[in-house]
């Protein structure tokens, strides 16, 4: 059952395209990784999806979600299905918590809104105990300077799991933590989605193979390779993955040593 | 080169939050030529230990000598042979940059006089145009602004350098090219690398020597191939079976 | 994203428009006015706006316009003055007080907090009353109790730009801090000053307006808008007309400082600034 269904997605400022005719589709269950580097225009992309382009952008194309219409949808239907059917973990929790806001009311507040919980604060608790924050009810009553980096993440994605979305986008939801809670909030990530179309933004291959089945390359706005993880990675066809391919590989290296870059710069 | 002994920092509790240690006594030598690795996550005490080493900042306890002077404690103006034969590549390539200074201005910062000849030569070992010099950090990449930042901390014509995360907020395939660079510049100046990073594989790649430290402390400490293949402290392996790698992630595919 | 969105800024050019017209009107007083200003005529006193006299003239039969023309001046004169007097003392103050060690910054500060908490016109008060009441005394009062609104925006600007990291690789580079201050803290908090000046601006004209109000700012004949305001005062009943013009022109000024204060801060804030 598709849950996402991206048909040629452009978006542009003035003259310049800067997303050109993107099209993806997005299973339930289904993770898909979208890899690129920082401004091939992946972020864009998600942000296009979720309806939270600054208006200065043009958008064309088509978004559908559940088989409704996102693109044009007025943006008070846009936000009541905005952390119901489809939810974001952003990659600095630091700026996406408010700041004076208990983590546990921040959580519980995301039922309240959509009405979909009849005690959301216990619920909250529930939650910040599933992406296991250790003493949840004490956790649900700090702020959000009083967590690490890690927590913070874990009440991100405690708030974007609270009402089962059909559709999670997680935009380098490890980027900024430690290689050790990385690995906490990835298998985290995993074992809550199951249900879910997982969209998986990062500049990291190994990250990439670690979550996704399915993954598409970004370069300079448009897809330029999709398809399995297995197939991408080990039988690369664009020459922009090839190369990516190559220098992320820390371990082989030309005759003097060094490692092999792409050279577009 | 460098000798650090029972290096300790505390950095004073305000407003009633409790003091931290940030380093409890880490002792190691780095030998002329070597290249050695500084591997550790947040609130290891490896930020704080470069400024020690770069005598930005002053321990509550232990030494550092610099061939054979201290460097710890002494100040500013008796540190001048220091600012000439160690420097620094930062992490951020757009905040070590002033944003308001031209890039000419900014690599000659090290040298406190304009040196176009000087100027021309850096910009040339980095791979930069000679354009470059009179433009403005934000008209370039971040790959491009690590090359200046490089420049810069080259500019004293130093014997060692100190690269602090200098690629984890690069892309991965700029990433590659100034690892390449900084290794070139490396064998080409002869220069003393000191590597600090959050990635044990960049460091494997990169060093010959690393020490592990978490919380203040380094746990384990040796040659990097004996350190990453056979790695004696707990936390070292967890931070190896941690770091996620594409074979090890395809391998699961290829299982399945 | 390397997409620099364009920022429309109507403020900043509906500020600049309206400070250009008090620039250009103090400027062409210096070679034409419609009458001389300080001419007392009994013969035309209290006339109400003709061909000759634009705006009408005063109780005294000095024309309206020609007063506010070189009013314009005085307003300027003092705006800049004051303004100056607080970014010198000022600055400096804030600069010293965030790079000092943390004992010596947080008594600066404390006599900052000291004389922001002493009203500006009780001070230019004392000033008149000690010194004469002159456009020179309000100036400088009007200066320094100024002075603590620079001091702490270029203290809380220093403080963040002593955080970042170019400062600290100028550091490992081996520079003082003098020359820190002076190559990376003062061009970095440069848009933040020249915002607070511009606000300052708006104060201090409105600050002077009130002091010769009050009779301790510009004496006569001088033409002041503040003093004009102050004559029309036992005539509002009969003839607004004299309170009204030179309380629009003071309103137009005071507007314009704050609009470009606005519109500048908006161009020039360093997190919309630093955006690629």
């Amino acid at each position: 059952m598709t849950v996402l269904a991206v048909r040629g997605l452009s978006v542009s400022v003035g003259d310049t395209e800067l997303v050109k005719d993107v099209s993806l589709e997005i299973g339930a269950g289904e993770r898909v990784g979208l890899i690129g580097e920082s401004g091939s225009g992946k972020s864009l992309t998600a942000s296009a999806v979720m309806g939270l382009l600054p208006e200065e952008l043009d958008v064309s194309g088509s978004v559908e979600l559940d088989g409704r219409q996102l693109l044009g949808m007025p943006e008070r239907e846009l936000s009541r299905l905005r952390g119901r059917a489809m939810s974001m973990v952003f990659q600095e929790p630091m700026t996406a918590l408010n700041p004076s806001m208990q983590v546990g009311k921040q959580v519980a507040e995301v039922m309240r809104l959509h009405r979909t919980n009849q005690d959301p604060r216990a619920a909250a608790v529930d939650l910040l105990d599933r992406v296991r924050l250790p003493d949840p009810r004490r956790a649900a009553k700090a702020y959000p300077h009083q967590l690490s980096g890690g927590q913070r993440q874990r009440v991100m994605l405690a708030m974007a799991l609270a009402n089962n979305p059909s559709l999670l986008i997680c935009d380098e939801p490890t980027t900024a933590l430690d290689v050790t809670v990385q690995a906490q909030i990835l298998d985290l990530i995993l074992a809550n989605t199951q249900g879910s179309a997982l969209l998986f933004i990062t500049h990291d291959l190994a990250v990439v193979a670690t979550v996704c089945e399915r993954v598409l390359v970004m370069y300079d706005g448009q897809i330029v390779e999709s398809g399995l993880v297995l197939d991408v990675f080990t039988a690369p066809q664009h020459r922009y993955t090839q190369q990516l391919l190559a220098s992320s590989d820390l371990e082989s290296t030309d005759e003097n040593g060094r490692l092999k870059t792409v050279s577009h710069d | 080169m460098i000798e650090v002994r029972d290096l300790r920092r505390t950095y004073r509790g305000r407003l009633g939050r409790p003091a931290v240690d940030a380093l409890r006594g880490v002792s190691f030598d780095v030998a002329a030529g070597q290249r050695f690795g500084i591997v550790g996550e947040s609130g290891s005490g490896k930020s704080t230990l470069v400024r020690l080493l770069a005598a930005l900042d002053t321990p509550t306890g232990g030494t550092i000598s610099f061939r054979g002077t201290r460097i710890d404690g002494v100040p500013e103006r008796r540190l001048k042979f220091l600012r000439d034969e160690l420097q620094i590549v930062f992490q951020d390539p757009m905040g070590s940059l002033d944003p308001r200074m031209r890039v000419r201005d900014i690599i000659c910062e090290p040298l406190k006089r304009r040196d176009d000849e000087r100027l021309a030569e850096l910009l040339d070992a980095v791979g930069l145009p000679l354009d470059a010099a009179s433009r403005y950090p934000h008209q370039f990449s971040g790959g491009q602004r690590q090359r200046i930042s490089i420049a810069r901390a080259l500019a004293p014509d130093p014997k060692v350098l100190i690269a602090d995360e200098p690629v984890s907020a690069l892309d991965v395939s700029v990433r590659a090219q100034i690892l390449n660079l900084l290794a070139d510049l490396v064998e080409r100046y002869e220069l003393t690398l000191v590597f600090v990073s959050h990635d044990l594989s960049v460091v494997r790649h990169v060093c010959d020597t690393v020490a592990v430290m978490r919380r203040g402390e380094i746990v384990e400490l040796g040659d990097v191939e004996q350190v990453y293949q056979q790695p004696l402290h707990e936390y070292t392996r967890e931070l190896i079976a941690a770091a996620p790698t594409l074979r090890a992630a395809l391998a699961r595919f290829q299982e399945g | 994203m390397t997409t620099a969105v364009k920022r429309r800024t109507p403020t900043l050019t509906a500020g600049a428009v309206l400070v250009g017209l008090v620039v250009l009107v103090a400027l062409v007083s210096f070679i034409w006015t419609p009458h001389d200003p300080t001419r007392v005529d009994a013969a035309v006193r209290l006339l109400g706006p003709t061909g000759d006299f634009l705006f009408g003239t005063d109780k005294f039969g000095r024309d309206l316009v020609s007063q506010i023309m070189v009013g314009a001046r005085t307003t300027l004169y003092v705006g800049v003055v004051a303004v100056g007097v607080a970014a010198l003392i000022g600055t400096p103050l804030g600069i010293l007080a965030a790079m000092s060690p943390r004992w010596l910054g947080e008594f600066i500060m404390r006599v900052n907090d000291l004389v922001l908490a002493f009203p500006a016109l009780l001070l230019a008060i004392m000033f008149g009353a000690v010194f004469g009441a002159s456009t020179w005394t309000a100036m400088v009062a009007i200066g320094i109790a100024t002075v603590p609104s620079f001091a702490r925006i270029a203290r809380s600007g220093t403080m963040q730009v002593m955080s970042t990291e170019y400062v600290l690789a100028a550091r490992a580079a081996g520079r003082s801090r003098l020359v820190i201050a002076r190559r990376h803290v003062l061009p970095n908090i440069a848009g933040l000053l020249i915002v607070q000046s511009s606000v300052s601006f708006a104060i201090a004209v409105l600050a002077e307006a009130a002091l010769s109000f009050l009779g301790f700012g510009t004496r006569p004949p001088t033409p002041s808008w503040g003093r004009m305001l102050q004559e029309s005062q036992e005539l509002l009943a009969v003839q607004p007309r004299l309170a009204i013009v030179p309380g629009i022109a003071i309103a137009v000024a005071v507007l314009g400082f704050n609009l470009l204060g606005d519109g500048l801060r908006d161009r020039l804030d360093p997190r919309l600034a630093g955006r690629r």
